[in-house]
This record gives structure tokens, C-alpha cells and sequence, in this order.
């Protein structure tokens, strides 16, 4: 007998005009799930999230976080509650410095709920719990990194501003949009040590990849998309082996 | 052919006054204040020096309330990402409050600006609410409508004053008074912006002009920070207009006027957007500039548009970016 699900999303539809982006797609998250969702490109993946993060309102269907309904709600109160995402095409504030980056998620009403972080406290110095947040991402303190202007960061470097940014909202759920995507295989190297950790601190990891050989070595269940429809969920040997994701991946051979 | 580029390095100096050590010795300290103690001094001082041109006087009133305006366009279009083109619809309502108050419940004019400004940016707010939430062109648009729209409801309903306008304001005690209200305002609300704009709460609202989904995505609302940060703007923009209807004794639909709309934008595109000083600068050169022009007639128009045309062409920066680049660092050619 499983426990309830931190996550459950039933029956989540949406066109946009005449394309179906998805369709009756229902999956449920534990806690401490490290979630893939997988799918060529075109497939509903972002829009999938877009729609549970409330940036994006479905045409039907239901979100439950912690048995609370969350479908339709506005992005930000979405995030309250704890549900945090990252964004494929990176936006961090370009014209900030990275460190200062993070004083903005700092400052919303759930980071002065949670008390910031390692008890910066309500009063804390924002800069501070900033840097010490970079650090655990894999800024070094001491160099000139965190100073830098987010827009002259590197790639890899911004996709981690990214995950310090859900971090500073300290939440039980992330969503990572293509975390890996555009990064070389050493930059990998780096992150899945930062998943893993957030794995173990207890957070719930959904995440859209197309890198699949690194997917795999981090999650525990994956789901497979396309054209916005669920072909399977389990566990990711079984679904890379599963028929239907064959073709969608390779093309069908002669129907 | 050797090619060379210019480099630019921020000077010693520069750096040594970023910390805390930036008050080991006066050299420091006076690269610190320097300028700023002499803009202080320089404006505190106009009123006297201008003693000799009395006509001149009267304009440094002027020049303080385009600069006001300037400094709360500057903060919503650079820091916030709304570009306000109605600083005419704020000074047009701070005036006819502080009007309405002064006038027909009879408060003290000292009463009466503070409470027509804190009213006129709650009611300016409430107004421009519906287009908070959206994103584009629609801010722009609504605030340049609705001066027109309110002087078209006076004229038409013919209330407060009609075309007349609301007459019989008290005016300030005397001229030094009448100065030193606007200067010592203008001088508290420019060093007050330009500290805000670098507390936490002023990063969240560069993070609204940077991006703001991923403001959204970091759990807060960006509605609520446009409406507090509007407001601000409408605070500033509704004393300019509180002053300038004691300054007249008169409220009327010239306070709606173009001008407190176009002049301080201009003001900002000359003396360097994002600097908020700039906006105080840029003013300083265009209203007297425009006084001098006076005697060209409606040419004057043609010279004011090749001058606003050449900075924009040449120095988009505007003035303050182009000398706080020169302050800070050195240019030197080195070989590519």
C-alpha cells in the first residue's frame, strides 16, 4: 500500500488553437521521487509543467498538491506552496549580479516563511544566505563568480543560478526544465552530484530531460510522452524498452 | 596594419571606495562625495545666486518640478519596467487635490501638499490598476490617455472650476520658502530613490523590468510590486503637481498639459536613463534652455527636436552615464 502521493495530476488536457499539446495525461509523485519525463521534442513536456506550475491554465484536469487542489492557481501561489521550477531557456536578471540574483526569490513570502535558509532568519542579511545558497550550488565563494553579472556567466554556471533560485524558496518540489541540456558532459559531471544532494534533502525531483543516459542514472521512475499524449510510466529500464517509446524516439518501422 | 581596441579599467580609486575602506583617507572619501556634496551645494545655492536675474528665479521652481517628474518616469521605466508617458496625469491630480483640500475644506498649504500628495498617488494607483497585471504597450498607453480623459470630464461636467479651474490657492509665506520646499524635496526624494532602488526590495523591482516570469516563478507577485512601485511614482509626480498649483494659486487643465509628460522624459533621454540623477540633470539643461528659446517663438520646437535628435543619435547613454563612465574608468589602446 503506497502512501499518498505529494503530486497527483489527473486528466490534464490543452490545445492551443487546433494542436492537441496534451492530452489525459494523469501520473502520481511520492515523496522523494526523482521523476523523468521523457519525449520528443514537440511532445507536451514544458507545456506538461506549464500547466502544473500555473504559468499555462489546462483546458481540464486537476492538480493536487498534498491533497490540496492547486489547478489554475496563479504561478506565485503555486510557489508558495512549495512547488518550484526552473525555466529551459535560462532568465536569470541579467543585469544583476548573480549573487544579488537570489535576493529576489529571498525576498518572497515563503522565504520569510521559511526563514530563508541555515537561519538567515527574518532579519538575516540576504547577501549572505545568497552566497552561502551559490556555494552549496557550486559557486565558488571565493572567487569572482557569484559577483558577475548573471548575463556574462557561462551556460553552465547560469543553469545552476537557476536551481540556486528554486533552492532559495526551499521547496518540496522541483521542476527542472532541461537542466542538461546545452551543457558539456564535464558541466553534467557537476550537476549530478547537486541533484543527488537535493535528493537526499528530501526534495521531490521532476524533471524533463533529453539526455537520457544521465537521466537514468538519477531517477528512480520515468514517464514517457508524445504528441502530448502518455505512452508509459516506470521504472527507466523498463520504459526505454517499452515499444511505443521506441518508436516515438527512432520512428515507427513500416505500419 | 596594427589593429588596437579601447579598453576600459576601472580606476583605483574606484575600487578602493567600494567597501568599507573607502573612509581610510580623504582622498577616498572625497572621491565618494565629491560630486555628490556639489550637486547639493550648487542647487542650495541657486535661489541666492540667481538673486541677480529675478526672472531666472521663478524658473528654478519649474526646473525642480520637470526634475521631479524626471526622477518618477526615470524610476518606473528603468527599475521597474513601466513606461509611464503620463507625468502630466500626476501632476494634474496632485494639483487638483491639493486644490480641492486648500480650497473647499480649507486646509493650511502645509497640510494640504502632503495629504493631496499621499491621496492623489492612492487615487492615480487605483486607476491605473487594470493594466498592472498586463504585460506591453498597454502602461504607456493608458497613462498618456488619461490626461486627456480627465480634462475632457471637467471640461465636459464642468466641475472643479470647469475651464476655469479652481482659483484662490494659498501661496507659500515667501519666495525663499517657496524655493527651498521644492529644492529640499527634489534633493530628499533623488537621494532617497537612489537608495531605495539598491535595498532588496528595490532589486525585486529590477527583477519585474528584468524578468518577470522568473519573479513569478520565485513566488511573488508581480501585480503587487507594480502597484507599489506606481505608487511610489504617483507620490512623486502628485507633489510635483501639489506644489505647482500653490506655486500658480490656481488649479486648471493646464496641469494636465503635455508638457509635464514630454519635457521630463526628454529631460531623462539627455541626462542618462537609470541614473535618476540624470533626470535632475537633464532637466537643469532643457527647461532654461526652452526659457531661452522663448524669444525663437514656435521655432523653438525645431531646436529642441535636432538637439533631443543628436543625443540620441550620439550619446544614447545620455549625459550621467557618459561622466559616471569617465569618474569610475580610464580608457587606454591596447593591441588586439
Amino acid at each position: 500500500m503506497s502512501k499518498d502521493p505529494i503530486l497527483s495530476v489527473s486528466g490534464i488536457s490543452k490545445t492551443f488553437g487546433g494542436l492537441k499539446a496534451l492530452v489525459d495525461v494523469s501520473f502520481d509523485i511520492q515523496q522523494g521521487d526523482v521523476f523523468g519525463i521523457i519525449g520528443p521534442n514537440g511532445s507536451g513536456k514544458t507545456t506538461l509543467i506549464n500547466c502544473i506550475t500555473g504559468f499555462i491554465k489546462p483546458d481540464a484536469g486537476k492538480v493536487f498538491f498534498k491533497g490540496k487542489e492547486i489547478t489554475g492557481w496563479q504561478p506565485h501561489k503555486i510557489a508558495h506552496e512549495g512547488i518550484a521550477r526552473t525555466f529551459q531557456i535560462m532568465r536569470p536578471y541579467h543585469s544583476l549580479p548573480a549573487y544579488k540574483n537570489l535576493i529576489i526569490p529571498l525576498c518572497s513570502p515563503r522565504a520569510r516563511k521559511t526563514g530563508g535558509w541555515r537561519g538567515g532568519g527574518k532579519h538575516g542579511d540576504r547577501s549572505t544566505v545568497a552566497v552561502d545558497i551559490l556555494e552549496e550550488i557550486g559557486f565558488e565563494r571565493d572567487s569572482r563568480v557569484p559577483y558577475k553579472l548573471a548575463s556574462t556567466l557561462p551556460t553552465g554556471y547560469q543553469k545552476r543560478l537557476e536551481l540556486a533560485r528554486c533552492m532559495a524558496l526551499r521547496p518540496e518540489i522541483i521542476f527542472c526544465d532541461e537542466v542538461f541540456s546545452g551543457l558539456s558532459m564535464s558541466e553534467i559531471a557537476g550537476m549530478i552530484p547537486l541533484i543527488e544532494k537535493m535528493k537526499i534533502e528530501g526534495i521531490t525531483l521532476i524533471m524533463i530531460e533529453h539526455r537520457l543516459r544521465e537521466l537514468f542514472r538519477v531517477a528512480n521512475r520515468v514517464m514517457a510522452l508524445n504528441f502530448g499524449e502518455k505512452i508509459t510510466e516506470g521504472e527507466p529500464n523498463v520504459v526505454i524498452e517499452h515499444k511505443k517509446v521506441k518508436e516515438a524516439y527512432l520512428g515507427s518501422e513500416g505500419v | 596594419m596594427e589593429n588596437k581596441r579601447k579598453e576600459r579599467i576601472d580606476r583605483g580609486i574606484k575600487v578602493r571606495t567600494e567597501g568599507i575602506y573607502a573612509i581610510s583617507s580623504m582622498r577616498e572619501m572625497l572621491f565618494l562625495l565629491g560630486p555628490r556634496v556639489f550637486l547639493i551645494v550648487v542647487i542650495l545655492m541657486l535661489p541666492f545666486v540667481l538673486e541677480l536675474a529675478p526672472y531666472w528665479k521663478r524658473v528654478i521652481n519649474i526646473i525642480c518640478v520637470y526634475a521631479l517628474i524626471g526622477i518618477s518616469f526615470d524610476f518606473l521605466a528603468n527599475y521597474v519596467g513601466l513606461v509611464c508617458l503620463g507625468g502630466a496625469f500626476f501632476t494634474g491630480i496632485g494639483g487638483y487635490f491639493t486644490a480641492i483640500f486648500n480650497v473647499y475644506l480649507s486646509l493650511p498649504v502645509y497640510l494640504a501638499i502632503p495629504c493631496a500628495t499621499i491621496c492623489g498617488a492612492l487615487f492615480c494607483t487605483i486607476v491605473l490598476l487594470p493594466c498592472l497585471p498586463l504585460r506591453g504597450v498597454y502602461f504607456a498607453i493608458v497613462t498618456l490617455m488619461y490626461p486627456l480623459l480627465f480634462t475632457r470630464i471637467i471640461e465636459a461636467l464642468n466641475i472643479l472650476g470647469g475651464t476655469n479651474g479652481i482659483t484662490g490657492l494659498d501661496s507659500f509665506a515667501n519666495p525663499y520658502v517657496e524655493h527651498y520646499v521644492i529644492i529640499i524635496l527634489l534633493l530628499i526624494f533623488l537621494f532617497g530613490m537612489r537608495r531605495f532602488v539598491i535595498q532588496d526590495i528595490g532589486l525585486v523591482f529590477r527583477g519585474v523590468k528584468d524578468n518577470d516570469q522568473s519573479v513569478r516563478a520565485s513566488g511573488i507577485n508581480i501585480t503587487h510590486v507594480r502597484i507599489f512601485a506606481v505608487f511610489i511614482a504617483a507620490l512623486i509626480g502628485c507633489f510635483a503637481g501639489a506644489y505647482l498649483a500653490h506655486l500658480y494659486m490656481w488649479a486648471g487643465i493646464s496641469l494636465f498639459a503635455l508638457d509635464f509628460s514630454i519635457i521630463p522624459i526628454a529631460g531623462v533621454v539627455i541626462g542618462g536613463g537609470g541614473t535618476l540623477v540624470g533626470a535632475v540633470i537633464g532637466c537643469f539643461i532643457l527647461v532654461p534652455l526652452s526659457e531661452l528659446l522663448r524669444a525663437f517663438g514656435t521655432f523653438r520646437i525645431v531646436i529642441y527636436c535636432i538637439l533631443l535628435t543628436t543625443f540620441i543619435v550620439f550619446k544614447s547613454e545620455g549625459l550621467m552615464n557618459y561622466m559616471q563612465r569617465k569618474y569610475y574608468q580610464f580608457e587606454r589602446w591596447v593591441k588586439v
